[in-house]
């Protein structure tokens, strides 16, 4: 069994004179949450459409579930949500999941208490027997994400899984995601919601004009600790010590206000190797008995990452 | 069953249950019903006009009967082609526009199979509306006229070969143009086909051998209508196709070689619309 569900090298998609995706390298590890970021226009419908063999890429290779692009039997272990997710409309969703059902092999016995299970976890049990023309936005998007989840995959692809559903609706989809990561399901989640992807996912990758250009993991901190300390003065000597475990980012020697002749008061932040840095500091300061009044680890948001990575893509697209 | 085949069978099913659950079914039956209705009335007042003068004769009579009921299938043939173009126009074109294809394609299912399960559907469709309308006409000829056309064991499955060629131009076409587009071409094909049969019929009547033979070429490109003229030759006596007065009644009728062009070009065009389609991003 392969450690990666998904292992791309320099896909790269033209339509005619359009390049789609120039250059798409990225592997997503077996039940992990990977979250596939970028803005508008940035080629990820269509790097989506290549891993799972809709679209053949013009050149590169990949490897999704240890087989090649498309490959038919890998294909039963995947599953899909579309974004801009369509149905027959004129089937029930309870039919709708028998139809993809019987297009995924499963004999009737292990698919019918499976397409129960699921349409109770969507809460769409009430409404199994109505057309799917009859349903509001966000019940598609429930019916689709247990089209998605009906082979029991070990990868599934949910592009914008979220959009149209309130709160609530968004909770399920969160919840559903988090239970199929602990069933060891890899998921692949293309949003725009970047709360969401902060909160449902391990890694995320950065689409910038059609490449990946910057990966993140989410979990373990890694270069991203930022630490911010608020201390009394520093003599020189602790600041260069503290000053050596990383690199400043801003540091300012203020006045407490209104506090009449109290000592000076620094802030410094400067970003760290890692987290065990954090302690360090703290002793530096403390042991030369200088107050401490704060430090803490300020994580930089996913949001300011996204601005960082894309520049001027980062403009609404 | 393997599972290829169960991916035919299940895209069938599924295009069945779609026919079924469409308004564009529940339009061309009723389309064919008004014209049933329409036929029997006709029928009913021609017959009791034949029966009342006695200087027509027997023969005359059965010609008349012969040419009403050509005239019936005709139409039953005109209102089947419009149902074997429109009703799979937009099956692939439609699904692939709309991203409805996306969540089948990524199943573990050929792509040809999902083409193949398209045309096998439809197919069942089409030949159960061509059973419904060709039996309506022949079915109320022998009741209201006591007239069963000869060479209907012939004639009928040349109707099926027809259908059949339009059916497939309509689907393969779908794999690779838009739904208009696509509708377009297989109604301008027919069009065509209609034109350069009556070219050829007139040139073999006038002896203008240029006329001919443009309708000769055209009827390889798409065989549709000279197969109808060669079922519709076979569905009347000898006298009727020598005579030549009626439009039912062509001049000149392809070689029986037809038949294996027109099944050979089903395989061409269905092969087409498969590589097609295969190819396609979804």
């Amino acid at each position: 069994m392969p450690d990666f569900v998904i292992e791309a090298q320099g896909l790269r998609k033209e339509f005619g004179a359009k390049t789609a995706v120039r250059d798409l390298s990225l592997a997503v590890r077996r039940g992990e949450v990977f979250g596939f970021l970028g803005p508008n226009g940035a080629g990820k419908t269509t790097a989506v459409k290549m891993l799972l063999g809709l679209v053949s890429p013009t050149s590169g290779s990949a490897r999704v579930l240890g087989a090649p692009l498309g490959d038919r039997a890998a294909r039963a272990r995947l599953g899909f949500l579309p974004e801009h997710f369509r149905f027959q409309e004129w089937l029930t969703g309870r039919e709708l999941l028998r139809f993809h059902a019987r297009l995924l092999g499963l004999p009737r016995r292990d698919s019918a208490p499976r397409i129960e299970a699921l349409l109770s976890r969507v809460d769409l049990l009430d409404a199994a027997n109505r057309p799917i023309r009859t349903y509001s936005k966000g019940m598609m998007q429930r019916i689709g994400l247990a089209q998605a989840l009906l082979g029991d995959p070990e990868l599934v692809f949910l592009d914008e899984p979220t959009s149209g559903l309130d709160p609530i609706g968004r909770l399920l989809v969160r919840d559903v995601i988090h239970e199929r990561r602990t069933r060891g399901t890899a998921v692949f989640l293309n949003s725009h919601l970047l709360g969401e992807v902060e909160a449902t996912c391990d890694r995320v990758t950065f689409v910038k004009a059609g490449a990946t250009v910057h990966e993140l993991s989410l979990h373990d901190a890694g270069e991203t600790v930022e630490v911010e300390i608020r201390a009394g003065s520093l003599p020189d000597d602790v600041r260069a010590a503290i000053v050596s475990m990383g690199r400043v980012v801003d540091g300012a020697r203020v006045a407490t206000p209104g506090a009449g002749a109290a000592p000076a008061i620094e802030r410094l932040r400067l970003v760290v190797a890692d987290e065990s840095r954090v302690p360090e500091i703290a002793r530096a300061i403390v042991g030369r008995g200088v107050p401490l009044y704060e430090i803490k680890i300020a994580r930089k948001s996913l949001e300011a990452w996204f601005l960082d990575v894309m520049g001027d893509e980062g403009r609404p697209g | 069953m393997t599972r290829a085949r169960g991916g035919i069978f299940t895209i069938a099913h599924l295009t069945l249950y779609e026919a079924l659950r469409r308004r564009i079914l529940l339009a061309a039956l009723l389309a064919g019903a008004a014209f049933l209705v329409l036929y029997g009335i006709g029928l009913v007042a021609m017959v009791r006009d034949l029966g009342g003068d006695p200087k027509i004769t027997l023969i005359e009579k059965r010609v008349a009967l012969n040419m009403l009921t050509l005239a019936g299938l005709y139409a039953a043939n005109l209102l089947v082609i419009l149902m074997a173009v429109l009703l799979p126009v937009d099956t692939l074109s439609g699904e692939i526009g709309s991203g409805v294809i996306q969540t089948v394609a990524v199943r573990p299912i050929r792509r040809r199979d999902i083409v193949l399960g398209k045309w096998l559907g439809h197919w069942v469709v089409l030949s159960s509306y061509l059973a419904l309308l060709f039996g309506g006409v022949l079915a109320l000829s022998a009741l209201i006229g006591r007239f069963t056309p000869p060479g209907l064991e012939i004639g009928l499955p040349l109707v099926f070969l027809e259908a059949t060629v339009y059916l497939t131009i309509s689907i393969a076409g779908g794999a690779r143009l838009g739904t208009v587009t696509n509708g377009m071409l297989a109604f301008g094909l027919f069009g065509l086909a209609f034109i350069a049969n009556w070219m050829e019929q007139i040139g073999t009547m006038l002896g203008n051998d240029a006329a001919q033979q443009i309708g000769t070429v055209v009827s390889l490109l798409i065989p549709g209508e000279a197969i109808w003229q060669m079922a519709a030759s076979q569905m009347q006596p000898p006298i009727l196709r020598e005579l030549g007065n009626s439009p039912f009644s062509p001049f000149s009728v392809a070689s029986p070689a037809m038949i294996w062009w027109a099944a050979g070009y089903i395989v061409v065009v269905l092969a087409f619309g498969l590589r097609s389609f295969q190819r396609r991003a979804l």
